[in-house]
């Protein structure tokens, strides 16, 4: 003992003052981990979307298209007013919610089977196949739709060799509801498939017991159960349906314009800046609103 | 005559290699407080699962109340499960979970609440019907599981080990009070725990497995005072095991007086010379480890009764001890050879 305690620094009181300091105040050492994080997303995400809002303020000299720091609700007031905006932007939210619902009724069952019914083996194969096509490239998953769907696509070729009329479906409506249901398919299957599996089978076995049959026990248990991984699944389809641009420009007919569409060709074509921002801020005004009542169903939890 | 309300005859159930429950015939009258008591391993639960019917057996049959359900669904089946986890559902109010059998079976919203509030009374929750399970304690969670499946008034009620989460004075409390529930509802109990305790003080019968087979079935006092096994008497209470003159018996703790040096012992006891080991302090009264100087390891149990710390003083001595020669109970010997023989 002696010997040892000889040889080596004790133990107690060998703290540098730095040490001290961070010990024993937490939140110091808690901010300076979280500095640079921070730091990036302080300047670069939240900066540019507070720039976004400012632009969107301002408007663009029509001879010259230089931006004018000139602070008006011009903007704004033609997003609202004109009807040819009115009209992109209900499509658009009409778009997303109806890829999110039909995600949803696709994804249900398909993790419920993934959850609860599939043995390891198969449930890890499911897996693969549902996250398989995020490697792929959007653009590639989007073109094999449109050769899928188009005229003389595999599609109509299919229909019309068992002898059915060709079903013409390539750039309409249509063909961009159900790429954009494949594509965002697995953002809404994997949340849903996490919020099911944390439902312990002894609650499907406690409502078997109290004489449910399976189908009335889904609905009564595991439905309400996995509710918030479904809207934590939602808020994914939504949004990245609500901003995208290119599915509509690829797949879309020829009035099937996305907000998106419109700010792209407002920040390229017509290089007017302020307005593009303004539009902009409409996806960001309707997720907002989404997010706040995903958080009241509990969607925050199931993530 | 009634038929029973529960009767298993020849009842297998094997996961792969493992032979879970291995052959176990039971019956279980009406009205019965019927434990089965076992290790972890022992099978009770699995059994416990195949009466609910969560699983199915390999061989054999189960009757419900005179009626086969062998292969009757756990939703058809006239058996309610108070889960050792409570499985209460958490996204549903106390009224809602206690109310759910009924709602499943369709039956009228207003006398559904005049069941549910009479089963909250029961278990003396009345008010907090509102209440979700997140709210409530362990204690109170345990008596929304209770009365959730009573309120349904099954043929069996199922209780897989329902206070083993509780702390024991909670427990003991809960012992005392599903001990007066069950009187009150009349309503057969069969009820799976680890606890040779809680057995004890509970059962109207019980029975004691091991390694999926059924040791020994009987009312409480039987099981503890004629254990049938070894096992039976290693597994309840402290047992001490003798082998003279080719006679395995078992004298417990309690029956054995320790005689110090200058005391008699009474006319017809047998008596046996120690040193004591070991004095263990355990409140009400103290273990002595005895090994006698035939190398047998005894217990002796006192009640402390002397002033404090006095018996801790005994670590050391040379005692004696004594008991009553009808106080033993032998052991079946072809069983306990058979026993021994698997053991090794």
């Amino acid at each position: 003992m002696a010997v040892e305690a000889a040889g080596r620094p004790r133990k107690t009181g060998g703290a540098s003052p730095i040490q001290s300091l961070l010990w024993r105040r937490p939140w110091l050492r808690i901010s300076l981990l979280l500095l640079p994080p921070l730091g990036w997303f302080v300047l670069i995400y939240l900066a540019s979307l507070a720039l976004l809002l400012v632009t969107a303020f301002w408007q663009i000299n029509s001879f010259t298209t230089q931006i004018e720091q000139v602070w008006n609700l011009d903007n704004f007031r033609i997003i609202l007013l004109d009807p040819t905006y009115r009209l992109i932007i209900g499509r658009t939210i009409a778009m997303a919610a109806a890829v999110t619902v039909t995600d949803a009724l696709i994804a249900f069952p398909f993790a419920y089977y993934m959850a609860r019914v599939a043995s390891r083996r198969t449930q890890t194969l499911l897996f693969a196949a549902v996250l398989l096509p995020l490697w792929a490239s959007y653009i590639a998953r989007v073109y094999s739709w449109i050769l899928i769907l188009n005229h003389s696509g595999v599609l109509n070729w299919s229909l019309q060799s068992i002898g059915l009329p060709p079903a013409n479906i390539g750039y309409t409506y249509v063909a961009m509801w159900i790429v954009f249901s494949y594509i965002w398919l697995p953002f809404m299957i994997i949340p849903t498939y996490a919020a099911m599996e944390r439902v312990p089978e002894s609650l499907m076995e406690a409502a078997a017991d109290l004489g449910a049959r399976r189908a009335r026990a889904v609905r009564d248990v595991v439905l309400p159960l996995a509710l918030p991984g479904v809207v934590a699944g939602s808020i994914f389809t939504f949004s990245l349906t609500l901003g995208d641009y290119i599915t509509p420009i690829l797949v879309g007919g020829a009035g099937s314009t996305f907000i998106g569409n419109v700010v792209y060709s407002n920040v390229g074509i017509a290089n007017n800046v302020p307005f593009a921002a303004a539009l902009a801020t409409v996806p960001v005004a309707i997720m907002a609103l989404y997010l706040i009542g995903a958080k009241r169903l509990g969607a925050f939890e199931a993530l | 005559m009634r038929p029973p309300a529960l009767r298993l005859d020849g009842v297998r159930k094997s996961y792969g290699h493992v032979l879970a429950v291995a052959g176990v015939d039971l019956t279980v009258e009406v009205g019965e407080f019927f434990t089965l008591l076992g290790p972890s391993g022992s099978g009770k639960t699995t059994l416990l699962r195949l009466i609910a019917g969560f699983e199915s057996p390999d061989a054999g049959r189960i009757e419900l109340a005179g009626h086969d359900v062998t292969s009757t669904p756990p939703h058809l089946r006239q058996t309610n499960t108070v889960f050792q986890d409570y499985a209460l559902f958490p996204h549903m109010t106390v009224g809602e979970n206690i109310g759910y059998g009924l709602r499943v079976k369709g039956i009228a919203k207003a006398e559904r609440r005049e069941r549910v509030e009479r089963a909250l009374n029961m278990v003396r929750l009345s008010g907090l019907e509102r209440r979700k399970p997140n709210q409530l304690s362990g204690g109170q969670r345990q008596r929304v599981a209770l009365a959730r499946a009573v309120v349904n008034e099954p043929e069996v009620l199922l209780l897989d080990e329902p206070l083993g989460a509780l702390d024991l004075k909670l427990r003991q409390e809960m012992q005392l009070e599903l001990k007066r529930i069950q009187k009150k509802v009349g309503i057969t109990f069969v009820y799976v725990t680890h606890d040779q305790e809680e057995a004890l003080t509970m059962s109207d019968r019980m029975a004691v497995l091991s390694n999926g087979k059924i040791e020994q079935v009987g009312p409480p006092d039987e099981v503890y005072e004629r254990p049938a096994t070894e096992f039976v008497a290693g597994f309840i209470g402290i047992s001490n095991v003798l082998e003279r003159d080719g006679v395995r018996f078992v004298i417990r703790p309690e029956k054995l007086r320790m005689l110090e040096e200058g005391q008699e012992a009474q006319r017809g006891m047998n008596v046996e010379p120690g040193t004591v080991e070991q004095v263990v302090y355990v409140g009400m009264s103290t273990r002595y480890i005895v090994r006698l100087d035939r190398g047998d390891q005894l217990v002796a149990v006192r009640q402390n009764m002397d002033a404090p710390g006095q018996a801790l003083r005994y670590e050391g001595r040379r005692v004696r001890l004594a008991w009553v020669p009808g106080h033993t109970y032998v052991l079946d010997h072809q069983r306990a050879r058979s026993d021994a023989a698997a053991g090794d």
